[in-house]
């Protein structure tokens, strides 16, 4: 029997997942980052005595509140979804996304959520010094409920420390450290939180800023934009350390993200990284057209970025599809790429293998079983290309991902520039005449937003079709549900999002009017 | 079992004048139970069932069914 996979089911629902997870984003980072911005506020205050300092703590504290309290649980439908759009998926992925996300729920949750009580409540009731540790776990604790969601998305991006099961139907994990431990989910992790940083850098130093615009609130803005300024910077730079050890990650373990990454069609030895360019609009793999419209590139350094050799051969997507390149393996072997139709082959092998062992099992046949589970193991790795038909599918939407990374990239240099000048501005005494980078302050809060959502776009587009890399598309961990259902929730997500992002943007634009006052939250 | 109940006293009212002392908060709480109230109750009970879950009673059965989606061929319609 052969079933229908309905293309309209599989958009809507990764359209789905999508909304959520870029509504869920826009509450993030922020908390993220602003947790820590005011844990070194209020150190100082406890360090100083200053009362201003305080002051100023309680009115970042109010706006972190606000953020909070929007954002809180957006997450959550996330995991609806995985119930119900994809649980074929759930189902697969086992006990890896159980392990960190129960150790999300039972540590950093009640690290958060027990200390932000303290940290909004606790001001005269609990000691200068405690209130300050609950500060500085809360902003420990936001970070930490990250690590263990980040961990389990590394896996997907690249599945290790697992074997699968093929009684269960799903994976097992092997080795916790080597999940939790793998260099992608690292990067990750480190790469993402951040990230947030910089926004919230940018997004205090853009409401200090219009204070400062505003003629109010002097003290309170030029405090607040230097601290912003210093950890912003730092994060930033920190941001392009990180950034560089995920590109040679997704270098060594999805190179068709890169080659997307990078327009690249044709790899070639000593690649060139594209700073400023167009990909040529409707281009296809199998066609003619040139790769780009026009492009300025730095000759070599995609080669040594990505390899640490400036000769090394990157592959493009045609490498990729065609196969017969040289590439180094996990073991440190040369090995001859083979093509995506070969893989196909081999998924096509392993899916049958699988069904072969399933029926022998049924049928009470030992020898079958082993037979069939001997060969559905040696052709695992190419599982997920099984459930593909066309080489072509492996390619992820070249121009979204190329777009996306490079709007990430160029506005990550813009925000070290940024933040230099306004450290400078600061140290020269010049920040309130500079009326033009007060209002450019205030706009750069957007493109905080813009390039922390590139970079998920980069992340994800960038390794479709895969849910889990090489082992599952999005095909296969689909449930076979209603299309129309999944629409209908899909406005309904739509409404209720953008009803909190009006409901966020309201009370703290409000709340900044308003500016700090005494009192409680 | 005096010094417990003064504790419990304690972490409730610093829990109940903290709420009582919320100018602001209080409307982000209103907030957060409307969302919490969506969420959990109209999303999760109408919308968002865990298929697994309610169509099968044991993890052996679940495991079945989703391996049986795995090994059956596939055709991708585009319609």
């Amino acid at each position: 029997m052969i079933e229908n996979v309905d293309m309209a089911l599989v958009n809507w629902s990764r359209a789905q997942f999508a909304l959520t997870a870029m509504y869920h984003w826009l509450f993030v980072p922020l908390t993220l980052g602003i947790t820590f911005i005011i844990a070194f506020m209020e150190t100082i205050y406890v360090k100083t005595g200053d009362p201003e300092w305080k002051r100023i703590t309680k009115f970042w504290m109010t706006i972190f509140g606000i953020n909070f309290a929007i954002g809180v649980a957006t997450g959550i439908i996330l995991e609806f979804e995985f119930g119900t759009n994809w649980s074929n998926y759930s189902w697969f992925v086992g006990d890896i996304f159980g392990a960190p996300l129960a150790i999300e729920g039972i540590m950093a949750f009640f690290l958060e959520s027990t200390f932000i009580a303290i940290m909004f409540f606790g001001w005269n009731k609990v000691s200068k010094k405690f209130h300050l540790l609950s500060t500085w776990l809360v902003a420990f604790g936001s970070n930490l409920s990250a690590l263990w969601i980040l961990v389990a998305n590394g896996w997907m991006q690249s599945p290790v420390g697992m074997h699968f099961n093929p009684d269960a139907a799903r994976n097992e994990m092997l080795n916790f450290w080597e999940v939790f431990l793998s260099p992608i989910a690292i990067n990750k992790f480190l790469h993402t939180i951040t990230s947030g940083y910089v926004l919230a850098a940018i997004f205090v130093i853009g409401i200090s800023a219009w204070y400062l615009i505003k003629g109010r609130e002097q003290l309170l803005a030029k405090r607040s934009i230097v601290i912003s300024s210093v950890f912003g910077l730092l994060s930033c730079l920190f941001l392009v350390y990180t950034g560089d050890g995920s590109a040679y990650q997704v270098a060594q373990k999805q190179p068709m993200k890169l080659a997307a990454m990078e327009g690249l069609y044709q790899g070639s030895k000593g690649a060139g990284i594209v700073v400023l360019g167009m990909p040529t609009p409707g281009k296809q793999y199998n066609d003619s057209k040139d790769e780009f419209v026009f492009k300025f590139e730095i000759p070599k350094l995609l080669s040594f970025l990505g390899y640490g050799d400036t000769e090394a051969f990157v592959p493009g997507v045609n490498d990729l599809i065609n196969g017969g390149f040289e590439y180094t393996d996990k073991d440190g072997n040369t090995q001859l790429a083979i093509s995506a139709e070969q893989k196909i082959e081999q998924g096509k092998i392993s899916i049958a293998a699988l069904r072969e062992y399933k029926n022998a099992k049924q049928n009470n046949d030992p020898v079958k079983m082993e037979e069939s589970l001997l060969t559905f193991k040696e052709s695992f790795r190419y599982f997920g290309y099984g459930f593909l038909n066309d080489p072509g599918s492996i390619i992820p939407n070249v121009p979204l991902t190329f777009y996306s990374f490079h709007i990430m990239v160029g506005l990550g240099f813009y925000f070290i520039l940024f933040f230099s000048l306004a450290l400078f501005f600061v140290f020269v005494d010049k920040l309130e005449s500079k009326k033009w980078f007060l209002r450019l302050s205030v706009l750069t809060i957007p493109l905080a937003y813009i390039a922390s959502m590139s970079g998920w776009i980069v992340a994800e587009v960038g390794r479709q079709p895969w849910t889990i890399q090489d082992l599952l598309p999005t095909v296969a961990a689909v449930s076979q549900i209603d299309a129309s259902a999944v629409q209908i929730t899909f406005w309904l997500f739509m409404v209720i999002f953008t009803a909190l992002l009006i409901a966020e943007i309201k009370i703290m634009t409000k709340q900044i009017n308003i500016g700090p006052k005494e009192g409680g939250h | 079992m005096t010094i417990q109940k003064n504790i419990f006293k304690q972490v409730f009212l610093f829990y109940y004048e903290g709420f009582r002392s919320m100018t602001l908060g209080k409307r982000l709480w209103i907030i957060i139970l409307i969302k919490l109230f969506i969420i959990f109750v109209i999303l999760k009970l109408f919308f968002f069932p865990n298929l697994l879950k309610s169509n099968f009673a044991t993890d052996k059965e679940r495991g079945e069914y989703v391996l049986e989606q795995l090994t059956t061929p596939k055709k991708i319609n585009n319609d």
